[in-house]
């Protein structure tokens, strides 16, 4: 009968796969909420992964999946996961649970390899101890097809334009087509409000937090949203803007690196790369940084921590850069032959970090698990002003009692370019 | 033929055009590959034709294991559907008892409440019970997800399958055990089908639980979803064609079944 | 007697499978919704409300639900009446109808995405027949209506065939004898639909919608698949307030909710639909 037939298939099945599953229970278990994209996993796997000692298994997934997972591990007192690896806010939510053993060992034994200091204070997460060690950082900027490079207003110098001046070259733009091709990563998987954070907001207010009700801060969101009229419709649907930059929906773009490095590389002759614009209070611009860190109850520490070596040498450093468009946070010089495509994204982030206006903005930091309801005030603060062009002055003041409730429970201090101090930031 | 015959096989011709045309662009996306999927206008037959994407999809590490492991969690979890769900929706069919409409709510709140909000509590549960990461329990909690089909198609069938044939067999001295055996699940069989085809393809597709409750055994689909969300639109119409493939071949395996007693039910 | 404890046996598997892999981290999940910072509350469900797409996710949802079930169990019917009087080949059109229920919804959603989007093949159609010169955005927060429009169809593409599965199979014990008898006594062929074959059929056309209805409610993979965030749904809020919001409570309101309105919608099915002892076979 139907159900035997079933049921002796299913046992056969059975019996094969776990025939088939043979001792990968002795693998080091790399977790990771980066790099989860097809794509850059498959490259972890077969190439940057591929020449160390030992087997790893690399199990990304997207951070709030991997963060469960973790802290099921705990709760259920079946460690597998030896090393993690997150962004600074990933990472701090797992610090906060202590679910991270300070490695102040490996930074000792690593101190020649020249992190940046800046990224090893950020490794310790507020406290005194080290919890990760950076792995690798990147940015974001703007990619432009040199068809659109004709309507560039007079006088605008690409690699130092003004938020202004990307404004009328959209207009431009959209006069000559008829379209608009201006594109923002506004969709559900979007890295939009990374672009409020670390890009429009500082631009125009020298702060996040404490200016988010300003009278500059309304200057940002009321001129951003004239800008969003020369915006293609479709941004709420783009998460990566090198798909839409390869099919010409958009002809000019702002995204991660990692997500703008395929049109790059697939057309270097297409596009060019430059810095995201600034604003009257210069040119605002987020580093963001992935750290790993060995995990509490790891079943394989020593090997978490040689891993961590590994990843973090210059050979390793400079492989990752080259497949997943990452770059290294030692002090790694990078070889001269790149491919164009990675050779333009450099530019582009050097001419960001070196840039006489520039004004880094930090991640976000020391809001733990309120790091989601953070970025919901600015998504929110976007949909209200630039979608549905309420007035900016009262959504801001809205906004701004949500966001300092946020601040005030989690306690977290500011962060660059708001002033450092003491106590929960407060929004003036 | 006449006009009337015609109309009806045009109608059904149309219906089965509107289910394989869509179908068949997909198909186009994932074997064209990026040059497609950009091109405007898109002509209905692509130009370019490669298995180029879907190949480099198939390499990715693991998707074989996961497809082997995805049927194996979808066969399990028909096995367990049917187990359970037959016998429960026979009792709802058979017997007016009391907490019947209790019990057939309590199945649908299963299905009511969006399982992927349960990760945290079903993984810590799954760690507990050391069904974690094993193909067995995720047919386990797709049989949970399953059952209210189960149930109630079953339900719906048993009432439909008159009494009389069941009483009629007691008169000859079956027990009531073997007059359902003997007689009614024949009858039913057909309906089982359908539970079958259900319970396989929810946990074909299915992809939240599967995600959270594995690590390292992942379905094919679990592996796929929870990545495609983040890839470009090339692996997710690559994707979308590997996850099709397999249910639409077992749904043809299954078929005759459907009909199999059909002559007997138009007695 | 043995009788009376043969039901409760029957049902007995099944209900601790699902109190033990289900019921309790659901009762868990659903405390969690009432567990706010100051003791048990419902300061998480008036987060939910007060929330920006709240009401539009609730609104949305409810028109989703609302179209979509009757068009899905009107044209399922049609389709199983329809597969009834072919003779060959039945096999075949069944199993091409039922191809999209091998379909996860977000493979559904892609499958639409590939047709609709500004590139699609319905555009390219258009712009074949003249009626069109470029690409068409129809799918955006400026287009509202296409979009939920989309949404819809490509959801009764999918969704339909398990419809007709469940109403083929109960169309199938339906004795056609009883059709023939009608229309002998010189009843249409309407009327014996109406009069004969639609009660005989209540129980699976309850089973259906219930079950059509519940997974409505729960439908998001294709709302995202083709709307991304610009048609919020119920469910795919829940979601948003897990993952991306990091506040389970939040989105087990939302979740708690969804299933509020489920079993309201089944309750109410369970009663219209109410098939009488008697009227059983």
């Amino acid at each position: 009968m139907k159900r035997r037939s079933v049921l002796a298939l299913s046992g056969a099945l059975l019996a094969g796969a776990l025939a088939a599953n043979p001792a990968r229970a002795a693998d080091l278990i790399f977790t990771s909420g980066a790099l989860a994209p097809v794509t850059e996993a498959q490259k972890m796997r077969t190439v940057i992964l591929k020449d160390f000692k030992s087997p790893v298994t690399f199990l990304p997934d997207e951070p709030p999946a991997m963060l469960t997972r973790l802290r099921a591990e705990v709760e259920g007192k079946a460690r597998v996961s030896s090393l993690v690896g997150g962004n600074d806010g990933d990472l701090a939510v797992l610090a906060a649970s202590g679910a991270l053993v300070p490695i102040d060992d490996v930074a000792q034994q690593l101190a020649s390899r020249g992190f940046a200091p800046d990224l090893m204070t950020m490794g310790k997460l507020g406290t005194d101890k080290q919890l990760y060690i950076p792995w690798m950082q990147a940015t974001y900027f703007m990619v432009a097809n040199k068809k659109a490079l004709p309507y560039l207003p007079a006088g605008a110098d690409i690699n130092a334009l003004t938020f202004e001046q990307l404004r009328q070259w959209g207009e431009a733009v959209q006069k000559a087509t008829g379209k608009r091709l201006v594109g923002f990563p506004a969709g559900p998987n979007g890295l939009m409000h990374r672009f409020f954070q670390g890009f429009l907001l500082p631009s125009y207010t020298g702060g996040v937090v404490s200016t988010f009700k300003s009278a500059d801060a309304e200057k940002a969101w009321t001129e951003f949203a004239a800008l969003w009229k020369t915006v293609t419709p479709n941004s709420t649907s783009i998460n990566f803007m090198q798909e839409s930059l390869l099919s010409d929906d958009v002809w000019i773009g702002f995204d991660h690196v990692a997500r703008l490095l395929g049109a790059l590389e697939k057309r270097p002759d297409d596009f060019v790369a430059f810095p995201a614009p600034a604003g009257p209070k210069g040119r605002g611009w987020m580093p963001v940084v992935v750290g790993l860190g060995v995990l509490k109850d790891a079943p394989d520490p020593a090997g978490a921590k040689a891993l961590i070596g590994y990843l973090t040498q210059d050979s390793t450093q400079l492989i990752t850069a080259r497949e997943v468009g990452f770059f290294p946070t030692v002090k790694a010089t990078l070889p001269p032959d790149l491919s164009p495509g990675l050779k333009m994204a450099v530019a582009a982030i050097q001419g960001t970090g070196a840039a006489k206006d520039s004004l880094a903005a930090m991640l976000p930091g020391g809001l733990g698990p309120k790091g989601g309801e953070f970025n919901k005030v600015f998504i929110d603060t976007f949909q209200r002003v630039v979608l549905r062009n309420e007035p900016a002055h009262d959504v801001l003041a809205r906004q701004a009692e949500v966001l300092q409730r946020i601040m005030t429970e989690a306690n977290a201090p500011c962060w660059k370019p708001d002033p450092v101090g003491a106590g929960a930031c407060q929004v003036k | 033929m006449t006009g009337k015959r015609a109309l009806y096989l045009t109608g059904v011709a149309v219906i089965c055009a509107w289910v394989l045309v869509p179908l068949w662009l997909l198909a186009a996306n994932a074997l064209g590959g990026q040059p497609v999927i950009s091109a405007w206008p898109k002509p209905l037959i692509p130009s370019a034709f490669s298995f180029e994407t879907m190949l480099e999809f198939l390499a990715i590490e693991g998707v074989f294991r996961a497809m082997l492991i995805g049927f194996e969690v979808a066969l399990l979890c028909t096995f367990f559907s049917v187990l359970l769900g037959l016998p429960a929706g026979y009792a709802l069919a058979r017997y007016s008892f009391r907490g019947a409409n209790a019990f057939r709510l309590m199945v649908l709140l299963t299905r009511a409440f969006p399982v992927g909000i349960l990760a945290l509590p079903l993984t810590v549960g799954f760690i507990r019970l050391g069904l974690y990461d094993t193909p067995l329990g995720i047919a386990l909690m797709h049989t949970a997800l399953a059952l209210p089909f189960a149930v109630l198609v079953s339900a719906s069938l048993f009432q439909a399958i008159p009494r009389e044939l069941e009483e009629a067999a007691w008169v000859f001295g079956c027990s009531p055990l073997q007059a359902a055996l003997r007689v009614v699940m024949p009858l039913a069989l057909p309906g089982v089908s359908a539970v079958a085809i259900f319970a396989f393809v929810i946990s074909w597709n299915e992809v939240f639980a599967a995600s959270v409750l594995s690590a390292r055994n992942r379905t094919l689909t679990a592996y796929l979803l929870a990545m495609l969300s983040e890839s470009p639109l090339t692996y997710q119409f690559a994707g979308a064609l590997l996850l099709i493939v397999p249910s639409v071949l077992f749904i043809y395996l299954v078929r005759k079944r459907l009909f199999a007693m059909w002559g007997i039910a138009s007695r | 007697m043995k009788r009376r404890s043969l039901p409760y046996l029957l049902i007995a598997p099944a209900v601790i499978f699902l109190v033990v892999l289900f019921f309790i981290p659901l009762v868990q999940t659903i405390a969690l919704a009432f567990e706010t910072k100051s003791g048990l509350g419902i300061g998480n469900f008036a987060r939910m409300a007060d929330d920006l797409n709240f009401h539009d996710s609730l609104v949305n949802t409810f028109r989703f639900v609302g179209l979509a079930v009757p068009l899905q169990l009107a044209a399922a019917m049609g389709m199983a009446m329809m597969l009834r009087h072919l003779g060959r080949g039945r096999d075949l059109v069944l199993w091409i109808w039922t191809i999209p229920l091998g379909l996860s919804d977000l493979a559904a959603g892609l499958v639409w995405l590939a047709l609709l989007n500004d590139r699609g093949y319905l555009a390219s159609l258009l712009y074949a027949l003249g009626v069109v010169s470029e690409p068409q955005s129809w799918l955006t927060y400026e287009t509202p209506i296409a979009l939920f429009v989309a949404v819809v169809i490509a959801e009764f593409w999918r969704a339909t065939a398990i419809v007709v599965v469940i109403l083929v199979a109960g169309l199938q014990l339906v004795p056609k004898e009883f059709g023939e008898a009608a229309s002998v006594f010189g009843a249409s062929p309407w009327r014996i639909f109406t009069r004969v074959t639609l009660p005989l059929m209540k129980p699976s056309i309850q089973s259906a919608l219930i079950l059509r209805t519940v997974l409505a409610f729960e439908a998001f993979a294709v709302v995202i698949a083709i709307g991304g965030r610009n048609f919020p749904v119920l469910v795919s809020e829940a979601y948003t307030w897990q993952n991306f919001n990091q506040e389970p409570s939040v989105a087990a309101a939302y979740a708690v909710v969804v299933m509020v309105l489920s079993l309201a919608a089944t309750v109410l099915w369970l009663k219209l639909l109410r098939t009488p002892e008697e009227q059983r076979a």
